[in-house]
Order: C-alpha cells, then structure tokens, then sequence
C-alpha cells in the first residue's frame, strides 16, 4: 500500500533529489574544471539564499492555499526603509552599530505590516490574494519610486558593523552567513510545517476551508500570519541582498518573483494548497538558483537560461504528475 | 407552566420558536433525546429539521423556547459553547482534511502540543492507533495512523468524523445525513458505527429523510413537519413498514393519519 503519507512524500522527495542530482551531473560532465572547484560553490552560496529564504516563505503562503505576487516589491520596499533610514542616521551621527540594528528592526516592521496589509485584504475585505497582491505589488514598488526617485543608497557607512557580519559575513573566508541563514531557516520552517500546530492549521485550511472552521480553526488569523511572515521573509531577503553588494538599488527584488515562485513549483509543491515540502522548496531553490551559471559554465551562451529554465520546470512538473496520477 | 423535571433526560428543548424573518420555521416544537438513547429525527426537507439541530448547536439562536442539558437550563450562544457541553455534530461534509494523515485528522483544531505548540506526535499517533482499533473496530492493517484520508471509503470516513467526536467525550453526538451520497454497503458500515455511539453509552440523534436507515438503529422516532412535531415513535411500538405508510401519508395530505 503506498496509501501512506510517509510513503507519498518520501517518493516525492525522492524524485526532486533525482532532478537535482541529475542537473548537477550534466553540469559536472559539461565542465568538470569548474564544477570540481569551490568558486562556483561559493558564489551559489552567496547568491542563493536572497530567493531561496522567501521561498520558503511563499511555500507556507501556497500550502494554505493563497497566493502572494508582491514580495518582491515588499523586498524592495523595506530595503529602501533599511538603506534610507541608514543614511539618515549616519548623517545625524548616530553608532554605525546602533544605526543598523535600528534600521534592521525597522525594515523588518516594514516587512511586517506590508505581509499584514495583504492578509488584511484578503481576510476582512475579501479580495482573492492573487488579485489583491498584484495591486500591493505595484504599489510598493511604486512607493520605492516615489519616495526614492530613482536613485540608490549607499551601505557602505553600516559596513564594519556587528550586525553586518552577523548578516552576510564570510564564515573562515569561505562559508556566507546568509547561506547558513538560509540552512537555519529551512530547518526552522520545516520545523513548523511538521511539528508545529501553526504549521498543521496551515495545512488544513489549505486542504479544506470549510471543515477548519467547523472544527474550529481560527481561519482568519492563520492566514493573517501566513501573510506576515511572508512580509518578514522579504524584508529580511531585502538586507541580505544589498547588504551583499553594500548599496540598495532600487530595482531591488525585481526578477525575483518567478524565480521564487518556480523553486515552490519545481520543489514539489502543490499549486491548490493543502500540501507541500520545506526540502522541496530548499532543493527547487538551489536548482534554480545555480541553473544560470551552470548554463554559462557548460559553454553555452545567456542566452539559452531561459530555455533551459523552461524546460527543468516542464519535466519536474510531470514527473511529480505522473506520481500523483499514479496513487 | 409547571416545575418539570428535565434531569431525566440528557436534553430538553422545550417550545423552540425560530423565525427568519417573516418565515416561521419553527412553531413551539418539544423535542428530547434520553440518556444513552439514539433519536431518529425525520422529515420532509423544509420540515425544520437542519434549523432544530443548529440551534442546539449554537449556529442559530432561538426567538423563544427554553433548552435543558442535563436537568439545567442552558443557552448556547455558539458553536464553542455546545461543543464545552459535550454535544458535538458530525456533518454531512464530515468535517475532514482530505489531503492529511488520519492522526492530523482526528486532533485537527484541538492539538496536543508542548508550552510551545511543538506537536506531540507520538502520542497523538497513539491516540489516534487507538480509536481506529478499539473504538471504531478497524481491523485491517491497510488503515493506519498514516493513512490519507482521501484514499478512505465514504462509510470509513464517516466513522473517523463520529470516532473523533467520540474521543473528545461528546455525550451526545449529532449525524446530519450520515448516510448521504453512500454506496448500500458503506451505509451499512456508517450504520454500524452509530450503533457503536449506542454500545459505549452515549446519545445520538440522527437525522435523515430516509426512514430505511434511520429505523434499524434508532430507539425512537420523531416525524418534523413544517415546523412542528407531527409524531413520536417508540420503535417498539411500531414497524419500519407503517412508520414509512404514516410518512408517505402525510407528505400527501399534511395530516398523521
């Protein structure tokens, strides 16, 4: 009988390490010199986690059956906050070291509430999220626009910090923080899914709204805090990715959104909610996240990523249909 | 009206009025369950059953009538409050997460976790091996704790939704169509496990339209029609054949005989 949840999601899990270890074999074979060195590693750790931490948060947002189109505009809005608010303060003369850990706290707040203003509209005024978050989405990043003229912030001057290191130092010169972030974060939020009663209300208003309320699921506030925590997520992606570079573009997060959404998908993960996997999504993103220079490593041109993204979602899809279909 | 005593019964509803508007849906209808007793509550559709039942589970409130659980008289202002009374309702929808494991099933919205909220699992899957096998009497080693719910047989999932009232220490257990949209041989494990709510001691009313099921396990009778009582039964005083002929008759007529 493979009637078993165990059964169902190790098979799962199974066939998105297939996908993996595949991928990294054809890069292996296609450019042995660069794949059996540490840079390319180095650099997928640098850059991968940016999309991979908001990943995860999407995925929560997917199993219980939402939608959200707006966090990367929500990164990018609350990285301008982060970076503005420490010029500001360095300008007045404040600590660097007291600046970013103001500046963090309010970037995350930032986060927050934009994460709490989606949920609202979904909740109370009863907008589908996939409508309702393609409205904040322009409307943050309209926001970095307006309050930011299209000009960047610098981050040097929060550079030598305590906080800076904590968020994207290098561990022995080798090891990113944000990629042990991005380890920590995967364990936390699998931790949740799993093992958690949030993480179980979460499944079950994803899988059945109507049978969570009348089991008494307090509907409304578990989709509040899948919201939110979405918002936390960006904000959070938003200080990596310019702490990273040490300036804030304000393009921040633009390109991030089917990039995230397909490491969700190619992860495993149910697009009508009720189910999914914190494994899959870790492994989608890392898929994802190294296909790019894998791609330009084996000898190809840019040009074909596109291409080839195209074609890794395509052929993981229908195999995870295939099992599906099969049970 | 004089001092009666209500403490014979488990629940007394006593004159329930409800209107919707300027639709009188219930006209001062009387209606008890005893102690350890199942109640077959039939009628026509639009006979008032659904809104009798939802008022004693807290979804509607009555305009008039008084309503005694365990000899006291009650209100029941919400779903949370009927269920802190030990009266739990298995719908006809069942209530289930389709989608999850049998154990996330049965603790669904009433966990068992740490300080935290941390989940104890094992000793929800426990829980859970127990009710399958002691409670509900699944024997088969295909169902277990880990199995998804969706792969279950209607009946199946029927006795998860009474086995989980049944857990939670419901003393009176409420099946709105249990037996809707089920194949005869699911029916008949459905049946069986309201026969089991009768087997351990507690009350259940069930209700449907369809005298064929009810009759087999209930002890007791009562006919609704538009908004009133139109009979009461003791199954021992009457057969499964006459009891559908007075049905049939007053479908026709409006009138019990």
């Amino acid at each position: 009988m493979g009637k078993t949840f165990i059964a169902r999601e190790l098979r799962l899990e199974i066939s998105i390490l297939g996908v993996f270890i595949g991928i990294f074999l054809l890069f292996l074979i296609g450019s042995p010199r660069t794949f059996t060195r540490f840079d390319i590693y180095y650099s997928f750790m640098s850059t991968i986690p940016f999309s991979g931490i908001m990943a995860l948060a999407i995925t929560l947002v997917i199993i219980s059956g939402e939608m959200d189109l707006s966090f990367p505009s929500i990164m990018g809005f609350s990285g301008w906050v982060f970076a503005k608010l420490s010029n500001v303060l360095i300008e007045s003369g404040t600590n660097p070291n007291l600046t970013i850990l103001i500046t963090t706290l309010c970037c995350f707040a930032t986060g927050i509430i934009a994460g709490a203003l989606n949920g609202m509209l979904v909740v109370k005024i009863r907008i589908p999220s996939l409508v309702a978050t393609i409205g904040t989405m322009f409307f943050w990043r309209g926001l970095v626009n307006v309050c930011g003229q299209g000009f960047g912030e610098t981050l040097v001057p929060v550079k030598d910090t305590f906080l800076f290191k904590v968020f994207i130092g290098r561990l022995g010169e080798a090891i990113p923080a944000q990629a042990l972030w991005f380890l920590v974060l995967t364990a936390a939020f699998w931790l949740i899914l799993k093992r958690h009663k949030f993480g179980s209300h979460v499944l079950i208003v994803g899988d059945n709204v109507e049978s969570a309320r009348m089991m008494g699921i307090r509907v409304n506030r578990v989709k509040m805090t899948v919201f939110m925590q979405m918002g936390f997520c960006a904000s959070l992606a938003g200080i990596l990715a310019s702490l990273e570079v040490t300036y804030l573009w304000p393009s921040l997060g633009e390109g991030y959104l089917l990039r995230t959404l397909a490491a969700v998908f190619v992860g495993g993960t149910s697009v009508f909610g009720g189910v999914g996997t914190m494994f899959g999504t870790f492994i989608g993103a890392i898929i994802i996240g190294s296909l790019e220079g894998g791609i330009v490593a084996i000898g190809l041109t840019g040009f074909w990523t596109q291409l080839i993204y195209g074609l890794i979602i395509v052929v993981s899809l229908s195999i995870y249909s295939y099992f599906r279909r099969r049970e | 009206m004089a001092e009666k005593d209500y403490s014979r019964k488990l629940v007394s509803m006593v004159e329930i009025q409800k209107s919707f508007g300027k639709v009188e849906v219930l006209k001062s209808v009387n209606f008890e369950v005893g102690h350890n007793e199942i109640v077959g509550l039939v009628g026509d559709n639009g006979a008032g059953k659904s809104t009798l039942i939802k008022i004693l589970t807290g979804v509607h409130q009555p305009n008039g009538g008084e309503i005694y659980f365990k000899g006291e008289k009650i209100t029941i202002h919400s779903v949370e409050r009927s269920r802190e009374l030990g009266i739990e309702t298995v719908y006809q929808e069942q209530a289930l997460s389709e989608q999850q494991t049998m154990w996330r099933n049965i603790f669904m919205g009433r966990e068992i976790t740490d300080k935290l909220g941390f989940l104890k699992i094992k000793q929800q899957r426990r829980e859970t091996e127990k009710i399958l096998r002691e409670q509900m009497g699944f024997t088969s080693k295909a169902i277990n704790t880990e199995s998804i719910v969706k792969y279950l047989s209607g009946g199946e999932k029927q006795g998860i939704a009474i086995g989980r009232s049944l857990y939670f220490d419901a003393d009176l257990i409420i099946l709105d169509e249990p037996t809707m949209g089920l194949s005869l041989a699911e029916t008949k494990k459905a049946l069986d496990f309201i026969r089991n709510v009768k087997d351990i001691g507690k009350s259940a009313i069930f209700i449907s339209h369809n005298i064929y099921y009810v009759y087999p396990v209930a002890d007791r009778f009562v006919i609704l029609d538009r908004g009133n009582v139109a009979g009461r039964f003791l199954k021992s005083k009457i057969t499964q054949d006459e009891l559908f002929e007075k049905m049939v008759h007053l479908a026709k007529t409006g009138k019990m005989r």
